[in-house]
């Protein structure tokens, strides 16, 4: 199955990755063997098969209880910001 | 300098040596730093030493020994970390651009009970760009090489962590695993590695790949030391919803219960000619062994097995594709100069993603796009039940399955770069095992008849059944010793 540029353009646009036209094209290539190779399970009847949604049996991982427990302090959560402004992250502007 | 007698000692007879003040964690910690000094130019397995905290920690743990204070067996021990690991103040990357210069304001929950056993941390470890590859060619900092031959990779993703232990510059160490990435790199440097059931190790502070495979275990030159660490880590943390409650046993009590009256199942599909002859031959050996000792050999099928590469590149991807979005240049690590905040996040991630993230990016949106989830990633979630179900089945007649880790034994730098595909199916025998949450462990099978290169014996486990894995595990190593020491960095 052959991805399209056009194809690659759009999901590269739905996971925000700005690529380069040979970078697209190459990527292409790669996802569409990829593809392939992974229509291989097309041969399997999955027919009533429940999907594995969880991998540990239910009753394995206790909930905890709903209670409020120190978190970071606004200054630990923003020391790796690129850019802050007070206790706010700072983008850049997102209307022209 | 080639590696001292003290650094030549396993974790666990270094801990008893510390136990009974013959040497002190200082002595050992100057050493190991010596040996890393004197090695890592050539062998790329560090991203970063922390000299200083190391050696505050080494005269802590000395003064408590002194005192008859000791904290746990590890006390004092030198072991080192994948870079995948937050730890508190210490730049932890995973290997990826983005996250250069990341400080972690808090430490994971492994870091935390390591630093609580009295271990001394010594540093950070290379590895494949967010445990993405089997060659640890994919890090943005440089590959790491594999000890044996410095022409060839380590593996991967966790492939300083298996190189570091061979080339004896830690004790021990940790890494992550989420199709193999701790099982192939040990078994390509021949070191044990154990990857545990799923939910065995919290996951709290280790940077997300594909959350429904990716799992914590450590790497050792002993089966004994693997289950040391594994015992310092394991257990229920509530910051982490996928963490089991089930007590954690003394992985050290039934270690030395030998192979006799264990059923070991031999999957007829991990025996069909994908492996090259001298892994084939050694796992054959050791499955020979086995038998001698007193274990029964029973032929089981996993009729799934072929289907398992390509149910894991939906489901990881997918999964990864999703986790990595929060690498945007807004809160923490890279960010990219752009005038308006969309464009700042394409620059960003095209500048701080390598090719691998990228094109797992790239394949799991699309796997999730709309019209495609159920053809893809639900159709491959159902797979995974049909592996989990030959597992299952197998389990009724056996306590362990075995067989290669790895098709070959540890390959050329650049050999597979070309082409991703090629480099996916190294995983191909280690990948059922993380989709069906199951633990796995690689345990030295000797060294390849010609090229004198180590091969890993695979043995897979019934859930949180790590005791019979180890315990098997150390049957073997009885009877062949655990690797040599390798002799590519001197």
């Amino acid at each position: 199955m052959a991805l399209s540029p056009e194809e690659v353009r759009r999901i590269a646009t739905l996971a925000r990755l700005r690529l380069l036209p040979p970078e697209e094209a190459r990527l292409a290539a790669e996802l569409s063997s990829i593809l392939d190779y992974v229509r291989l399970l097309e041969e399997l009847d999955v027919t009533g098969v429940e999907p594995m949604t969880h991998a540990l049996a239910s009753g394995e991982t206790p909930w905890r209880q709903d209670e409020v427990l120190p978190g970071l302090s606004p200054d630990e959560a923003l020391a790796n910001a690129p850019a802050r402004d007070g206790t706010c992250f700072q983008v850049p502007r997102i209307i022209e | 300098m080639s590696a001292s007698p003290l650094l030549d000692r396993s974790l666990t007879d270094l801990s008893a040596a510390l136990s009974r003040r013959e040497v002190s964690s200082e002595e050992t910690t100057r050493a190991v730093l010596a040996r890393i000094e004197a090695t890592d130019g050539r062998l790329g397995a560090f991203l970063r030493v922390s000299a200083g905290l190391a050696l505050d920690a080494a005269r802590a743990s000395d003064v408590r020994r002194a005192r008859g204070e000791a904290r746990s067996p590890l006390d004092g021990v030198p072991i080192a970390l994948k870079d995948i690991f937050l730890t508190k103040g210490v730049e932890t990357t995973a290997g990826s651009r983005i996250l250069e210069g990341f400080i972690p304001p808090f430490d994971a929950t492994v870091v935390e009970r390591l630093l609580g056993a009295g271990a001394v941390v010594v540093g950070k470890l290379n590895m494949d760009e967010f445990a993405m590859g089997s060659s640890n060619e994919n890090s943005a900092f440089g590959p790491c090489r594999n000890p044996w031959d410095l022409s060839r990779t380590p593996g991967g993703s966790s492939g300083g962590s298996a190189a570091a232990v061979s080339a004896r510059q830690v004790f021990g160490a940790f890494g992550t695993d989420t199709g193999g990435s701790i099982r192939q790199p040990a078994s390509l440097c021949g070191v044990v590695g154990l990857k545990p059931t799923y939910g065995r190790v919290s996951r709290y502070g280790v940077i997300a790949f594909a959350s429904s495979l990716d799992q914590v275990g450590p790497l050792g030159r002993t089966v004994a030391d693997a289950a040391v660490l594994l015992g310092a880590v394991a257990g229920h943390d509530p910051r982490d919803q996928t963490s089991s409650a089930r007590p954690v046993p003394d992985y050290l009590a039934g270690l030395e219960d030998g192979a006799r009256g264990l059923r070991i199942g031999v999957p007829r599909e991990w025996f069909q000619g994908g492996s090259e002859a001298g892994v084939e031959r050694r796992v054959r050996e050791a499955l020979a062994t086995y038998e001698r000792l007193g274990a029964t050999l029973v032929d089981v099928e996993l009729p799934h097995s072929r289907y398992g590469v390509a149910a894991y590149y939906l489901v990881a991807p997918a999964e990864a594709s999703s986790n990595l979005a929060r690498y945007d240049g807004v809160r923490f690590g890279l960010r990219a100069p752009a005038r308006a905040l969309s464009d700042m996040y394409g620059e960003t991630r095209d500048a701080g993603f390598g090719a691998e993230p990228k094109r797992r990016i790239m394949l799991g949106t699309y796997a999730l796009s709309a019209g495609y989830y159920d053809a893809y990633y639900l159709r491959a979630q159902k797979v995974r039940t049909l592996v989990r179900r030959d597992f299952d089945r197998a389990f009724e007649r056996c306590d362990v399955v075995a067989g290669p880790v790895s098709p070959t034994v540890a390959f050329r730098l650049g050999e597979k770069v070309a082409d991703p595909l090629q480099m996916y199916l190294a995983d191909v025998y280690t990948i059922a095992c993380n989709l069906a949450a199951l633990p796995g462990l690689s345990v030295p099978a000797g060294l390849h008849p010609e090229l004198g290169l180590p091969v890993g014996l695979q043995l897979v486990g019934r859930p949180f059944d790590e005791p019979t894995l180890l315990r098997a595990a150390r049957a073997l190593e009885r009877e062949l010793g655990p690797s040599p020491a390798p002799g590519g960095v001197g």
